[in-house]
């Protein structure tokens, strides 16, 4: 045969793709039947809190209908494993009838490449149009439609403190900075009055989750929404200037963070070493697991400069093209909408609804929840980066990888080209 | 018919190892050397042949030449710290130490744990606190008053990358020593006799008799430690995870496959790492089968 047309080549490709897909499958026992009445739910949820708000749902949905359910959960990296091995399902074309992703533009691939279906329909006849708050819609979507349903909400601009530490630097424990500019005096103050780190951070990551705050914090949430448009341009004085606080941010940091993950950075904070942290909302539950009390071994403020804007991350439900069981599939993506499932859910992960009419009742004993839940209410959206909302997998690489380049040199103008050229380039 | 009786049979036991390793060795490597001579830039697309576009413009990409910096540092300590330290216990043992069972056993021991296993103690060991919030090495650098010698380890941005290597030399030169071990025993004490017996003071015989004899035994080492260290991935993964200070070209090339989703750029990476390992054994191979038709084998 020496014909080698595209149409072939094209028929050959999945042909080997699925053989090979089926091969692995018999060798590992677990290939997702199409027989029965089943559905195979797609998540990187297999420790702590998120387990238990996953087995609940689980539990509930099995209660309601008569559908068994696969808990097709693949451990670690948060999410980054699960992600590796859903890239070869998707492309051998055995989606499972559900996956979870974050919403936003790190589902864009996905959707790019035909994997998903759109849930437009879905949300006018669940009347989830009425129930998520407008600017999370308008954020989540690409091209005017949505792809896939949140079930929480985190916020990724929280500043933690310890109330002693900054009592002992002569800071009013009461009244935390509420500017950029004053989050700069204050961790000069730290560092001349105590011993005390004075912001705590961690791996290379949690400096890309410092700069999403800070750019928000001192640009606000309009012009920080505005730099997520593909082509934007970064090359102004306003981001010069942000960039120059999160210059002088990072010189109040302990060396040794290249070592340390988002965890120990944290606790660093209620075991009294540092008195700054900015890290996302799951440190609440990390402190609750750690039984610390919340105002006395630590406390909480919207992170400097950003009193008023909710910068969220969310995890959501998909529905694949080519679910095999997709009726399943939306009787599950109806319960993850629902706000009984929410309720169900997030108490047990430590994260808000995304819904607004959620009943408030659930949340009261969690002080943290609490105050999340009215904040949501109220709030201006902005969508945060490195959590895949406002943008796709390539842009946030070049972004983390400017950001490593930076930590390494400590070139501030090569790291403003390198975030301009990566906007650039979309 | 007489003469396929003789290589029959043995092409019949051979051929399902030949046809396992053409497909799936070979045959891999080819269709990944495809992908990176393609422009497929995301996973679902019409791929051309852009020739060795992707290999030239991966010179450009910010995180590229650091990456292969690193490597190259890594390499170096790590092939000359485990063929030295190898090399020393080696020529210990050889000396006929008391328990010397025992020792190797210990000395070997290392290679028995996993580089994740390795990477995540040394992570601990390596802990770049100052002296005031030290733990690991640098507390016990503390605690024996000798501070000069705490230090960042491989936070250091421009020679991390050595310290990196300690865990590898740690983990191989027990294996290491065992291969020198069999090489010092494989030199005939007849030999070593005889050029006593001529008045060859003793490490006179070890530079001039026994360690010419151990130069086919230092070439496997170097090429064994070799292409392990320019394919270094766990280790790097357990000690410092995904970040630009300890970028490797396989964690760069694990990140563009399945984070960024870039299989053209992956699949250079991937051919850069595996012609960096050929320069190591294809010479190897040819001096080996020089060698071989030479002694008339």
């Amino acid at each position: 045969m020496r014909e080698n047309s595209p149409a072939r080549r094209a028929r050959w490709k999945p042909a080997s793709a699925a053989a090979l897909a089926s091969l692995l499958a018999a060798a590992t026992g677990c290939g997702g039947g199409a027989g029965g009445n089943e559905v195979e739910v797609f998540s990187w949820w297999t420790g702590g809190g998120e387990a238990a708000g996953l087995d609940a749902l689980i539990e509930e949905f099995e209660s309601k209908h008569d559908i068994s359910f696969v808990n097709a959960a693949v451990a670690g990296g948060s999410g980054t494993n699960a992600q590796a091995v859903l890239e070869g399902r998707l492309q051998s074309q055995d989606p499972p009838d559900s996956f979870q992703g974050h919403a936003g533009a790190e589902l864009r691939d996905y959707i790019e490449a035909g994997y998903l279906e759109p849930l437009d329909d879905f949300y006018a006849e669940q009347g989830l149009n009425e129930a998520f708050p407008d600017e999370l819609i308008e954020q989540a979507s690409y091209e005017g439609s949505v792809y896939s349903v949140p079930l929480n909400i985190h916020r990724s601009n929280v500043l933690w403190y310890n109330p002693q530490v900054l009592e002992d630097a002569g800071l009013d424990p009461e009244a935390p900075p509420e500017t950029v500019g004053d989050f700069v005096d204050a961790l000069e103050q730290v560092a001349e009055e105590t011993d005390a780190i004075p912001l705590s951070v961690g791996a290379q990551w949690t400096v890309d989750h410092l700069l999403e705050n800070v750019l928000l914090g001192e640009l606000g949430a309009d012009a920080y929404n505005e730099l997520w448009e593909p082509g934007a341009d970064w090359n102004t004085p306003e981001v010069s200037e942000a960039l120059q606080r999160f210059d002088s941010i990072m010189e109040h940091t302990q060396e040794e963070s290249g070592s340390e993950d988002w965890q120990e950075p944290a606790q660093r904070v209620v075991d009294g070493e540092a008195a700054f942290n900015i890290m996302g909302d799951w440190a609440a539950g990390f402190f609750d697991e750690l039984e610390m009390t919340a105002g006395e071994d630590y406390d909480w403020a919207p992170a400097p400069g950003t009193g008023g804007t909710y910068m969220w991350l969310s995890d959501s439900f998909t529905l694949p093209v080519g679910a095999p069981n997709e009726e399943a599939a939306l009787s599950w993506l109806e319960l993850v909408g629902s706000q009984e499932g929410q309720d169900i859910f997030n108490p047990l992960k430590g994260s808000i609804p995304a819904r607004t009419d959620v009943d408030a009742g659930a949340y009261a004993d969690n002080e943290y929840l609490t105050w999340a839940l009215g904040e949501w209410e109220q709030s201006d959206l902005a969508g945060s980066f490195w959590h895949g909302v406002t943008v796709d997998n390539r842009w946030k690489n070049e972004i983390d990888t400017a950001v490593g380049l930076y930590l390494q040199e400590d070139d501030l103008d090569e790291l403003q080209e390198q975030l301009d050229a990566a906007a650039q380039s979309e | 018919m007489k003469r396929a009786r003789t290589w029959l049979p043995g092409l019949l036991l051979v051929s399902p190892s030949i046809l396992l390793i053409g497909v799936f060795v070979y045959g891999m490597i080819g269709w990944n050397l495809r992908l990176a001579l393609s422009d497929q830039h995301r996973p679902i697309q019409d791929a051309d042949f852009v020739g060795l576009v992707n290999f030239i413009e991966l010179w450009d990409e910010a995180r590229w030449p650091g990456a292969v910096r690193n490597a190259v540092i890594f390499t170096v300590v790590f092939v000359g710290g485990a063929l030295f330290m190898g090399w020393l216990l080696g020529l210990l043992l050889d000396k006929g130490i008391k328990g010397e069972a025992t020792l190797r056993t210990i000395y070997l021991a290392p290679m028995a744990v996993s580089f994740i296993a390795t990477g995540v103690v040394w992570r601990w060991l390596m802990n770049p606190a100052p002296a005031d919030r030290a733990t690991g090495l640098n507390a016990l650098f503390v605690e024996l008053n000798l501070d000069f010698l705490v230090n960042n380890w491989w936070t250091n941005p421009e020679f991390g990358m050595a310290a990196m290597a300690l865990p590898a030399i740690w983990q191989l030169s027990g294996y290491i020593m065992a291969l020198f071990l069999a090489g010092f025993r494989g030199v005939s004490e007849d030999l070593r006799e005889a050029a006593r017996v001529d008045g060859c003071s003793e490490w006179r015989v070890y530079l001039y008799i026994v360690m010419p004899q151990l130069r086919p035994v230092t070439l496997s080492v170097v090429i064994i430690l070799g292409h392990m260290s320019l394919k270094v991935f766990d280790l790097i993964i357990a000690i410092a995870g995904q970040q630009i200070i300890a970028d490797v070209p396989a964690v760069y090339m694990w990140q563009m496959v399945f984070e960024v989703r870039d299989p053209a750029v992956g699949a250079t990476i991937a051919s850069y790492m595996l012609i960096a390992v050929a320069a190591f054994v294809v010479p190897y191979l040819i001096w080996s089968i020089r060698k071989e038709r030479s002694e008339g084998r």
